[in-house]
Formats: C-alpha cells, sequence, structure tokens
C-alpha cells in the first residue's frame, strides 16, 4: 500500500497486517539534526495515538505517537547507533517502529499524502 | 502593532536572506538556526569562526561626574570590582536582590571616557535592570540605555585572523579589553569576549552600519552565521551561566560557582545589595551547588530533570541540558546537594521515569580557548 499519514506527523505503510511507522520529512525537517532516539520495547501493546518513542534534536525531545494500534513487533535498532538516519532518510531508511495492526479500520483516519502535504504547506 | 508583537534586531533581514529559522526568545525574533543546522554550526565555531547577532542584549551606559562616581554607584549593584578596572577593562558580574538572589549576569566596561561604564544586560532582563539601576543608581549618576547600537560576536579559534584582516589592531586586544576600532570603515567598539568558550570579539556597532559590518565579516570564508542553538550548546559545553536556568531570584552567585567573579576586596568589605547571604555563604558553604554532568548514555537529560543519588533519593535538578556535539555526547548543568558535588559522584537522572547513570564532572566540557 501507499504511505498513509498522522498529524502527529508520522508516516505508516502496511504490508500483511504488519505497520510500518516513522516520522514525515517535514518532522525531521522541523526538529532539525537528531542526536537521539528512545524507541518502545518489543511485545509493547501500543493504543492509536499513544507516545511510543522519543526523537530529541540538539534543542529539545519530542515524542513520537503511534498513529495505529497494536504489537511493537521490531523496532529500528540502526537508530540506536545511528540517529542522524532520521534526518538524511526520514521516510524509508529511518522508519522507527513495525506495529502488528490490533484494528486495520485506523488506517482509515489517516490522510493520503496529498492530505499531509496540504496540512503542511498549508 | 500589539505590544506582544516580537521586536526585530537591525539584522533582521539579513537572518530572512540567510534562510535562518527564526524564533521567538525574549521578546525579539531571533535565528534559532540557519539552513547549515546547530550541529554544523557549533562545530564550524569551535573550528574557526562564528557570527551571532546578539543585538537584543541590552546595551547601556552609567554616566557621572568621575570614574570613581560611576564605579562606586555600581559597587552598590555588584559584588564585583569595579573600582580597579583599567581604561577598557571589562568584568563579569551579576545584580542581586536583597536576598543574595541573581537578578540577572552582566558585564561592566570602564570606557575610556572619564566617567562612564559601558554595561550589558540579558536580553530577557533588560526592562528589569533598567528600571532596578535607575531605583539605586544616585543623584548625578544616571544611566542612558543604547537602543541605537546592535551588537555582533565573532567568536572561535580563527576569529582573530578573520577580523585582524579588516581591523590588525584587534589583534592587541586583550582579553577582557575593548578597543574602538575601524572595520572596513565602520566604527566599532570591540571587546576581546564571549559567550563559547572559544577566543573571539563582541562588537558593538550603529544600528545603521550592522548590516554593512554583517556582511563584509561575512564576506570571509572563515566566518558563517550562528544561531542561537549552537549559541546555547557551545556555553553549555563552556560551563557558563544562562539567566533563567543556572541563575535566577533564588540562586546566589556562591551556589552558582561565580566565586571567581567576586574579588577579594569586595568578598571582604561587601558593601553591595545582597552582600549578607554572599559574605555568610562564602564563611559557611552551600548546601547547594552547581555542577557539570555527564550522562554515561546516549540520552540527554533536559532542564527540570531531576537527580537522586544512588539510593534514589532526590539531592537535584538539571537546569541546562542537551547534545554537545563536541563531546559528542549528552551534557548538563544543574545544582545538587553539595556534599554530592565533587567530581566523580555517581548519580542517575530521572529521564521519562527510568534512572539514567550520570556523574558530576568538572566543568567546563571543553577547555575554555580564551586567549589571555
Amino acid at each position: 500500500m501507499t504511505a498513509k499519514y498522522s498529524k502527529d506527523h508520522e508516516w505508516v505503510i502496511v504490508a500483511n497486517g504488519i505497520a510500518t511507522i516513522g516520522i514525515t520529512n517535514h518532522a525531521q525537517e522541523q526538529l532539525g539534526d537528531v542526536v537521539f532516539v528512545e524507541l518502545p520495547a518489543i511485545g509493547r501493546q501500543v493504543a492509536a495515538h499513544e507516545q511510543a518513542a522519543v526523537v530529541e534534536s540538539v534543542k529539545a525531545a519530542s515524542e513520537v505517537y503511534v498513529p495505529v494500534s497494536g504489537e511493537v513487533v521490531e523496532v529500528n535498532k540502526e537508530l540506536e547507533g545511528d540517529p542522524a538516519l532520521v534526518n538524511r532518510d526520514a521516510e524509508s531508511g529511518a522508519w522507527f517502529m513495525k506495529v502488528k495492526l490490533s484494528n486495520p479500520g485506523e488506517l482509515d483516519a489517516l490522510m493520503d499524502k496529498a492530505a499531509y502535504d496540504k496540512l503542511v504547506n498549508g | 502593532m500589539s505590544d506582544n508583537a516580537p521586536k526585530q534586531t537591525s539584522l533582521y533581514g539579513e537572518h530572512a536572506k540567510l534562510g535562518a529559522r527564526m524564533v521567538p526568545f525574549a521578546g525579539y525574533d531571533m535565528p534559532v538556526q540557519y539552513p547549515s543546522g546547530i550541529l554544523a554550526e557549533h562545530n564550524w565555531t569551535r573550528e574557526n569562526a562564528g557570527l551571532f547577532d546578539v543585538s537584543h542584549m541590552g546595551q547601556c551606559l552609567i554616566e557621572g561626574p568621575g570614574f570613581e562616581a560611576v564605579a562606586g554607584a555600581m559597587e552598590a549593584l555588584v559584588p564585583a570590582d569595579v573600582l580597579s578596572l583599567k581604561p577598557r577593562q571589562q568584568r563579569y558580574s551579576q545584580f542581586l536582590n536583597e536576598q543574595g538572589g541573581t537578578l540577572d549576569d552582566l558585564m561592566i566596561t570602564r570606557h575610556e571616557k572619564d566617567g562612564t561604564l559601558y554595561v550589558v544586560v540579558n536580553a530577557g532582563r533588560k526592562e528589569h535592570d533598567y528600571a532596578w539601576m535607575r531605583r539605586h543608581l544616585p543623584a548625578g549618576v544616571r544611566l542612558t540605555t543604547r537602543d541605537d547600537l546592535s551588537l555582533v560576536a565573532l567568536q572561535g579559534p580563527k576569529a582573530e585572523e578573520a577580523l585582524a584582516k579588516l581591523a590588525p589592531a584587534v589583534k592587541d586586544i586583550p582579553f577582557m579589553h575593548y578597543a574602538d576600532v575601524g572595520i572596513g570603515g565602520i566604527r566599532a567598539q570591540v571587546s576581546r569576549s564571549g559567550y563559547t568558550g572559544e577566543d573571539g570579539f563582541e562588537i558593538s556597532v550603529s544600528n545603521a552600519d550592522a548590516a554593512k559590518l554583517w556582511n563584509l565579516l561575512l564576506s570571509d570564508p572563515l566566518v558563517k552565521p550562528v544561531g542561537l542553538g549552537a549559541r546555547d550548546s557551545l556555553r553549555l559545553e563552556g560551563g557558563l551561566c544562562l539567566y533563567g536556568h543556572e541563575l535566577d531570584e533564588a540562586i546566589s552567585p556562591v551556589e552558582a560557582d561565580l566565586v571567581w567573579s567576586i574579588q577579594k576586596r569586595r568578598r571582604t568589605e561587601g558593601g553591595f545589595i545582597g552582600a549578607a547571604r554572599v559574605q555568610k555563604e562564602l564563611a559557611e558553604g552551600t548546601a547547594k551547588k552547581r555542577v557539570g554532568i555527564r550522562p554515561e548514555g546516549r540520552a540527554p537529560a533536559r532542564d527540570g530533570t531531576v537527580i537522586t543519588d544512588q539510593s534514589g533519593r532526590e539531592i537535584g535538578k538539571v537546569t541546562s541540558g542537551g547534545f554537545g556535539p563536541s563531546v559528542n555526547g549528552p551534557v548538563a548543568m544543574g545544582y545538587v546537594e553539595t556534599q554530592s558535588s565533587r567530581p566523580g559522584t555517581k548519580i542517575n537522572l530521572i529521564v521519562r521515569g527510568n534512572p539514567l547513570p550520570a556523574e558530576i564532572v568538572t566543568l567546563p566540557f571543553i577547555p575554555n580557548r580564551f586567549k589571555r
């Protein structure tokens, strides 16, 4: 499927019931240089819009929310050693976590790319 | 225009042209970073020369019938020795309240013109400070604010090389002194001082000349613009206090480990607002003390983070914390109980509910490279 987007600036791509989640390119631009990423524990049950990760720039810490509910089945360990990957490749290689969907219907509430671009560009 | 609308410095248009990201800071729209980003700007300043707009700071003159009159008037308000300043020499000090808490920190310069002090205070405190000075200065000593002046800082190991191409005389300015120099035909008051832990200069010019000076300095490939984001990470690594974080109306300069800025005569004689507490603390010590903190992992601990001892008892709080690009890891400053303030003491930082191991360390994180 193509990516969907949340108003909190996360992207989601679903394949075989598993959602891969990261932050948008717009979000990383706003954050600036990312210096630390804290990821959730594998196996954690998360609810849609719950804080599941933290991304820190030189200036500040920001929460990363999961746009969908489910179980965290994988996290991107590469971000722990190379947090700047978020700046270089936010919408692909710098994914944060994979969540096994418990309520796929929640995807319908997310935006497509055109709607998200309109949100951030006004 | 609304009273709440952020003010602009005379360099606002230059920041816009450079593509800076502007943020409200102390009532001004200020550049937090340029397109290169905070890390690159920080590292450039440590290796070359960074140019900062600090025109939001409060520049003012204290004038009176002679040096002793104005120095004496200032000594009633600050713990520094002002009377022993030589012409063109400057000192760092603080305004204290009656309880010995800190109202602001500031730079005091003995102007070459007799009976004149040039004072620079923090942007966010300038209206307060001006009112405080007007209330306490004696008859015959007057305060003149200088909103007609801009202030830029050129900081870094190549600051002297870059500025000397335009004004060779700056090579001879000693640390914490100033000289009047011409920079490409612009009249400027240049002091050897700054807020990064590096050698460098602070340059005061008329608002009308500020953009011309800014662009002249930026035309040197050694010089790049640096925003408030890197200014903060540079001063944090340099172990320098930021008002509202390490200093506030409850914190004394003794607790803040600023005793070096209180010269011997003033420690003995007192005679400044807040002296009773300062002298008592000099004699008896303080219950808490400002320290450097080095988290062991990679997670930064931000302002307000609770500090505990190894048994989990709260012993203090972080006042500034973030990522130190030159340290290549998280760094912080904060206050802890004095018995836990010795470098090497193991502590925990409570970040998002989890205790993260950290250690008290000697400040600064990066050795100061002032040219003395």
